[in-house]
């Protein structure tokens, strides 16, 4: 492993954050001109402007609660978290290197403001080869690349037939924020019921500032009549910088998600900590998959996204089930462990992941899976690929608690690795406290032999096309478990980001 | 079709082909023979393309173009195939999809339309029925898991699918049952043309029983040591290599 946080090119920050008692103070010499006068006018001042000055503290707290027409219990919520986020440390321990963060250097409400640049021609030609190759309308191409655009590309009508459909089937879904106006009662019964504010160090700072994000309920008994995607959720088209997710399943119902889009996004924040909650009640069944491609940076890593995410889901009910499937290829860094609590009596458990790591990407990926209920199961597929300098950590942990009875767990945990200069890494954690808990664990490292490159090139397949059949063969167990659609892209996209990191 | 003239290959600083000279004409069958380690999957490797052989002197040409500084997958395209004497292995790449793709790389390179799923299913049946094989292989990763008379098969059907111009079978016989045998000689023969030339490297007289050959080659040392007719294949079949190892080394 060559990286080491100097030779990381990140945004040019600020010294380690050392306190944040120290950083207040200092934010408050720096910004004391305009967060001053709102101390003294208690948390009901609103700056007026589109976008908070950077920096973090109470008032802008209660800024954010104020614009979005938060009740009462929401803001104590998000104070409450601010107070505890303060006294959080940072996590060090993720096999990841990056320049420390500034966080009075973000501005927390602009998000997920994107920097409008004048055409096309400004944007990284990389980005927009892709782009191409992808088929993205020019359009559309503009608003990912974060260009303004001339014309609104969404189809307002397709939406609409969407959301009539849901409604009919008694299936919320709407933007965190409407959500905590619209339904206040559910969004109170169960936010961070999952993820607790206290958690860790981004899920505390996402509950004092988190601007957007989905929530979505699922009736009892109902299966809701499509598969739900952030795409068709017009007015949050964006990815905020600090998005919160919930969606509940109520008894007996199921509900398949999809989240982000295979286009490579840009966006001007850096700093991305979201927090996805799943809560899957008696018989119910939650899948959950993800698609990913942030802007990885330039070959340097400039520019790059820093991916910090807390998802968990909790299988409450009985026979309930919550499966996670991601595939990843962007980020600079990406630290992020999709996690299942397996709390009611015989629930399952699934993770299947692929993630890509090349150029100067790290990723520190995996799962937890606790099993608390009897005869509860769980089971990881694991795939990272890496190539030129990637760099890729599997962390998973599997916890068997005494009561879980007649436990299972399988883990399978492949790594490819593409050259010489990238690496794998594999951490399992494995606790169990009950003898009858069954444990499989499979690990293994391969490389892309010459052998079979040969063999696909003495049959007409050009070098990356060998490779991107080889990874996506490597693949296919994680692939299966994706929607078709978003299978076929999936597929797509990991043949374009590895396109040049052979050889 | 085929001309080689004066190869000289090394491998890793080890001369193993040592100024091999070789013509196919369109529409011919030939054999080659020769000891264990006398170059025969070499030759097959330098002619298909295999990176890790450096030729140091000799020239190859296909159909007037010279083979030689071409990549791999341009070869196969010009219509140059080689069944593996060890078939590689392709882990979660299901063997369709692999066909398929295969043929429309072949496809693209001439400016023809890509296949879709529905004629390429259609096609791929076609084959199938010439070479009396059943389906059951298609649907599983290329190789994975096959036992060696199927992998040698389903060399022979991708052969039968990309129609090449020049085939060189590499061993194709080896390790088949008498059965086995059979198939894999009708599917060769089946696919004999005026246009298509062959190259089938082969330890057996029991081959060519089935595979009626032009000419017969020895390879031996690096070099083509002998070549003849069909009657070749029966002398060396009794009498073995020494003879004519001898006369060449006098
Ligand atoms: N990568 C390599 N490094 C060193 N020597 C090699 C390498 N590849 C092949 N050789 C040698 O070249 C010689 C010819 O090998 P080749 O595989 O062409 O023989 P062959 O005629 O096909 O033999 P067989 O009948 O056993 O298949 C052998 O001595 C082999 O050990
Ligand atoms: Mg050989």
């Amino acid at each position: 492993m060559s990286a080491t946080p100097q030779d990381l090119p990140g945004q040019p920050v600020a010294e380690q954050r050392s306190g944040a008692s120290r950083k207040a103070a200092e934010t408050e010499a720096e910004y004391g001109h305009l967060v001053k006068s709102e101390y003294e006018h208690g948390f009901v001042t609103e700056i007026e402007s589109d976008t908070l000055p950077p920096g973090l503290d109470e008032s802008v707290i209660a800024t954010i609660s104020r614009r979005k027409g938060e009740p009462q219990w929401m803001l104590d919520w998000r104070l409450a978290a601010y107070a505890k986020w303060l006294e959080m440390p940072t996590p060090q321990w993720a096999a990841v290197h990056y320049a420390p963060i500034d966080f009075q250097a973000i501005s927390y409400f602009s998000a997920p403001k994107k920097k409008e640049l004048k055409s096309l021609d400004e944007v990284d030609p990389v980005l927009l080869e892709t782009y191409e190759k992808l088929g993205i309308p020019i359009e559309e191409q503009k608003a990912l690349a974060g260009v303004a655009v001339d014309a609104v590309f969404d189809s307002v009508s397709v939406a609409t037939t969407f959301r009539e459909k849901l409604a009919e089937a008694g299936v919320i879904f709407c933007s965190i924020s409407e959500a905590v106006q619209e339904y206040p009662e559910l969004v109170q019964k169960y936010i961070g019921s999952v993820v607790p504010p206290t958690d860790n160090f981004y899920a505390g700072l996402n509950s004092a500032v988190f601007t957007d994000g989905t929530f979505v309920y699922v009736p009892k008994h109902t299966r809701c009549p499509m598969e739900l995607s952030t795409y068709f959720r017009i007015n949050e088209a964006k990815t905020g910088q600090f998005e919160r997710t919930l969606i509940v399943a109520d008894e007996g119902s199921y509900v398949s998600y999809l989240e982000g889009c295979t286009a490579p996004q840009r966006d001007e924040n850096q700093l991305h900590a979201a927090v996805v909650e799943l809560i899957a009640m008696d018989n119910a069944e939650i899948k959950y998959s993800t698609v990913q491609n942030w802007y990885p940076g330039d070959e340097e890593g400039r520019g790059g996204i820093y991916n910090f995410v807390t998802k968990r889901g909790d299988c409450r009910g009985a026979n309930s089930k919550i499966s996670w499937t991601q595939v990843e290829t962007g980020s600079a860094i990406t630290w992020k462990y999709p996690s299942c609590i397996l709390r009611g009596d015989h629930s399952v458990g699934e993770f299947y992941s692929v993630a890509v790591t090349k150029g100067r990407q790290q990723a520190d990926t995996g799962t937890k899976m606790i099993h608390l209920g009897k005869h509860t199961r769980s089971t990881i597929v694991s795939k990272g690929i890496s190539a030129q300098h990637g760099i890729q950590s599997y962390r998973g942990l599997v916890r068997i608690a005494g009561k879980a009875e007649g436990a299972r767990n399988h883990t399978q945990c492949d790594s490819l690795l593409i050259g010489d200069k990238c690496a794998a890494n594999t951490f399992p954690y494995i606790e169990v406290k009950n003898p009858t808990a069954k444990m499989e664990h499979e690990a293994t490292t391969s490389k892309i032999s010459d052998d079979q490159l040969f063999y696909c090139r003495s049959r007409g397949l050009s070098e990356e096309d060998a490779v991107s059949m080889i990874v996506n063969g490597f693949c296919k167990e994680v692939f299966n478990e994706l929607p078709m659609e978003f299978a076929v892209e999936a597929q797509k996209l990991l043949s374009i980001s590895l396109e040049g990191a052979v050889g | 079709m085929l001309s080689v003239k004066g190869l000289k290959a090394t491998v890793d600083d080890k001369e193993i082909l040592k100024g091999l000279d070789l013509e196919v004409g369109a529409g011919e069958v030939h054999a080659i023979m020769g000891p264990n380690g006398s170059g025969k999957s070499t030759l097959a490797h330098v002619l298909s393309g295999r990176e890790g052989y450096t030729v140091t002197a000799g020239s190859v040409t296909f159909e007037g173009r010279d083979l030689l500084e071409l990549d791999p997958e341009e070869r196969a395209c010009l219509g140059l195939f080689l069944a593996f004497q060890y078939p590689v292995e392709l882990p979660g790449v299901n063997n369709t999809y692999f066909l398929k793709a295969a043929l429309n790389a072949k496809r693209r390179y001439h400016g023809e339309e890509e296949l879709d799923a529905v004629s390429f299913l259609r096609l791929m049946k076609e084959k199938l029925k010439v070479l009396h094989l059943d389906d059951s292989l298609l649907k599983r990763p290329v190789n994975v898991g096959f036992s060696g008379g199927e992998k040698k098969r389903n060399e022979i059907f991708q052969m039968a699918l990309l129609e090449p111009k020049l085939a060189i079978l590499d061993e194709t016989d080896s390790g088949l049952d008498i059965d086995a045998l059979r198939v894999v000689a009708d599917g060769v023969n089946s696919l004999r043309s005026p246009e298509r030339s062959m190259l089938v490297v082969t330890h057996y007289q029991r081959l060519l029983d089935y595979i009626e050959p032009d000419y017969v080659h020895v390879l031996a040392r690096g070099r083509i040591i002998r070549s003849g007719g069909k009657e070749l294949a029966l002398e060396l079949e009794q009498k073995g290599y020494g003879w004519i190892l001898d006369e060449a080394a006098a």
